[in-house]
């Protein structure tokens, strides 16, 4: 006896527990196979792009920070270069240091919740997440003693950041530097050799390199799939060309690999760290910068390597108090559109923890 | 506790106490599910370095009576387009046989509703017919989601019975008895030791047929939401909540009956030991739960078939022959020899165990 089956469409999401936010996936399944993905965005739209026209330069950082609200710090950052560049305007040095503090502080509390969560998808009962959200809470707590904010910071300004760092921060900063290793060392005894992690990340969700590449995909994603590219080397901003740290790479660019990059990436911004602090200068934390910008007439591209990939801004000025055109390249859109290819042919679960694996924010695919 | 002053030779003849028993072993055991209820919130929240209920009355001990007051007041919704009246069966057809498990499972001796002599074969049929009841539920709901939970469920419970079953002969041939009070006092060393291998192959088997952590394929809340309970709400949802973490302890009885020797145990009174031995084992499936990831599908059918089933047909096999040709060996010597063969096994079978499938063409 033949049983005739036939495929069926599943919308997951928008509203999913593993959707990391409002995002569609208009699944074809054969049985538990899937045949087709096609990705459906779009729900968390709120026209950042166009408000910020009708913002002045320094009123666009509060909407950078609703970008990728797990990284307000780096889209601060980003966004700030681009203007600096833009307009010419010289960061003190404090301020540089400070901001590299700050926005790689970011990197490790984004990586927390991108691995946690993704774990979360693979089934481990919230226990990881549960961990990591406990360590975040003290990388929060920094970010609150520097600008009194927890989730959008708002904090760096053009010409430097918003306010001097407390007296305080510099020894919370380095207790965190001494335990968080312990703490990073703790996920590794529990995860890194389980063997049912193994059995669900390790070769599922392959992203060639060649594809990686060809999609211009960028951060861990594409890390893991053996190619060494991070903006904090290839087109060196800020004063990362002062610090000594490794670019990890994996090589089978699986689920495992991309968790396993953003580990390793966890330990070298805490390298970064320990060199920032000890050369932290003093001096102001803010350059002279006229209350209203006028930048000259002109076009500026910024980037820099954010938790999630390149993060780009793209200026136009024409001259006036706000952007003539103000474009976001957001590395998880970008991401994404590989998510078709590495699906297809998987089951309904490696379907999930594949796009847990790339981690993205719907705030930032959407804007 | 009742049943720890009745006669040994209770219950009688008499349908009175039958039917004083009944309610008595419901209530006791609806009892024991709610504090099962509270304890695996309280210790996964402590092991996720979380708090867990601490609100509702002493230690947040009251917090199952606050949820079930709730689920009782909130709204039933039946799906348009379900078949409303399986819909409507299907939580009762998943509850009823799980509490009727516990009229064979000796509290201690003689605290038992029935002493059937075909104990252990009448756990093995009744807790079979909850699947149906988790399919009724997957297919009234008229929900893509339920459906592949449903699917799931029955996939699974279908593959993992057969080394469950397996392994159970192994302690049925050393009790020589299928009823659950004789295969206790024929523990004078508890089977865990005599058949370590069968053990583990009941435990593994057990927890996925249960649909405990990793194998809780069936309701994934991070792939299918919930699976075949997503359409379910208000009492109807706690039904099956309640049947879960009934099928939980009844497994906890049943590995206890079989494996820890029941309720014997020196000092302690006995239906205290039995009670210690459920909760440590209800403890390590709660340990389990926060400890790993969920396998996939095909992983868990992998398991069932390439590893516990060949694995429990050994068991059987060693089992048979130590019974049939060393009568006259020292049980001692055969712990030993049975440790022994496990580990060796259990080794043997990681390195040859190959997960296969993965990626399809299509």
């Amino acid at each position: 006896m033949v049983i005739k089956t036939e495929p069926f469409v599943v919308n997951i999401g928008p509203a999913h527990p593993s959707t990391h936010g409002v995002f569609r996936m208009r699944t074809t399944l054969d049985g538990e196979v899937v045949v087709d993905m096609e990705p459906v965005f779009g729900y968390l739209h709120r026209g950042i792009e166009k408000l910020a026209e009708e913002r002045t330069y320094t009123g666009c950082i509060p909407l950078t920070d609703r970008l990728d609200y797990l990284a307000s710090m780096s889209n601060n950052f980003a966004y700030v270069l681009a203007v600096e560049k833009l307009a010419g305007i010289a960061v003190p040095e404090r301020a540089e240091y400070i901001r590299v503090i700050m926005a790689e502080l970011q990197r490790i509390a984004s990586h927390l919740i991108a691995v946690g969560t993704f774990l979360n998808d693979c089934g481990a009962f919230q226990t990881p997440v549960v961990y990591m959200i406990r360590e975040r809470e003290k990388i929060l707590d920094l970010f609150e003693m520097a600008c009194g904010q927890r989730l959008t910071y708002n904090y760096m300004r053009v010409g430097g950041v918003s306010q001097d760092v407390p007296e305080e921060f510099a020894p919370a900063l380095g207790k965190f530097l001494k335990e968080m290793p312990g703490w990073i060392n703790e996920y590794d005894q529990l995860l890194k050799d389980n063997e049912i992690l193994l059995a669900r990340a390790k070769g599922v969700g392959i992203l060639s390199k060649e594809l990686a590449i060809n999609i211009a995909a960028s951060g861990p994603v594409l890390r893991a799939s053996g190619v060494k590219w991070d903006i904090r080397r290839a087109d060196p901003y800020s004063i990362y060309d002062r610090f000594n740290f490794d670019i990890p790479t994996g090589n089978a660019g699986d689920c495992y690999d991309r968790y396993r990059v953003r580990v390793e990436e966890m330990r070298q911004s805490l390298r970064i760290l320990k060199q920032a602090l000890k050369d932290l200068p003093q001096g102001e934390a803010r350059s002279e910068v006229p209350q209203r910008l006028h930048p000259p007439v002109g076009e500026v591209y910024g980037h820099i390597e954010a938790p999630r990939g390149d993060l780009g801004f793209y200026l136009v000025s024409d001259g006036s108090i706000a952007p003539y055109r103000f474009h976001v390249r957001a590395p998880t859109l970008i991401n994404l559109t590989a998510l078709r290819d590495m699906v297809v042919g998987w089951k309904v679960a490696d379907l999930i923890i594949i796009f847990g694996s790339i981690d993205i924010c719907m705030a930032e695919v959407d804007r | 506790m009742v049943t720890a002053m009745l006669p040994p030779d209770w219950p009688g003849g008499f349908w009175a106490h039958w039917a004083v028993f009944v309610v008595v072993i419901f209530v006791f055991v609806l009892g024991v599910m709610m504090g099962a209820l509270w304890f695996e919130r309280r210790a996964m929240a402590i092991m996720q370095a979380r708090l867990g209920p601490n609100r509702t009355g002493p230690f947040g001990l009251l917090q199952p009576v606050a949820d079930a007051i709730k689920l009782l007041l909130k709204e039933d919704i039946v799906p348009a387009k379900g078949d409303k009246l399986v819909h409507w069966l299907a939580p009762v057809v998943v509850v009823a046989p799980v509490l009727m498990i516990f009229a064979v499972v000796p509290f201690q001796g003689g605290a038992i509703l029935a002493d059937l002599n075909i104990g252990i074969l009448y756990i093995v049929a009744i807790s079979s017919v909850a699947t149906v009841g988790v399919f009724m539920a997957g297919w009234a709901s008229n929900n893509k989601y339920s459906l592949l939970g449903a699917m799931r469920m029955v996939a699974s419970v279908v593959s993992y019975e057969i080394p469950v079953v397996l392994s159970i002969i192994g302690v049925v041939l050393l009790a020589g008895s299928l009823s659950m009070q004789q295969i206790v006092l024929a523990q004078d060393i508890p089977f865990i030791l005599l058949q370590p291998l069968g053990f583990l192959l009941f435990f593994i088997g057990a927890l996925a047929e249960i649909n405990r952590a990793p194998f809780d394929l069936m309701e994934a809340d991070s792939e299918i939401v919930a699976g075949f309970n997503t359409e379910y709400s208000g009492i109807k949802w706690s039904m099956f909540f309640l049947g879960e973490y009934g099928e939980a302890l009844a497994i906890s009885a049943i590995v206890t009956t079989l494996f820890l020797g029941g309720w014997r145990g020196p000092v302690l009174p006995p239906w205290l030991w039995f009670l210690v031995k459920v909760g440590l084992v209800f403890f390590t499936m709660v340990w389990i739960r926060t400890t790993v990831p969920r396998v996939r599908i095909d992983q868990l059918m992998a398991l069932a078939w390439k590893f516990l089933f060949p694995l429990a047909l050994l068991n059987l096999f060693i089992t048979a022959v130590e019974i049939l040709v060393f009568p006259a060996v020292s049980l001692w010597v055969l712990v030993g020899v049975n440790i022994a063969i496990m580990i060796v096994l259990v080794l043997l079978w990681s390195r040859l165990f190959k997960l296969g499938w993965g990626k399809v063409e299509v």
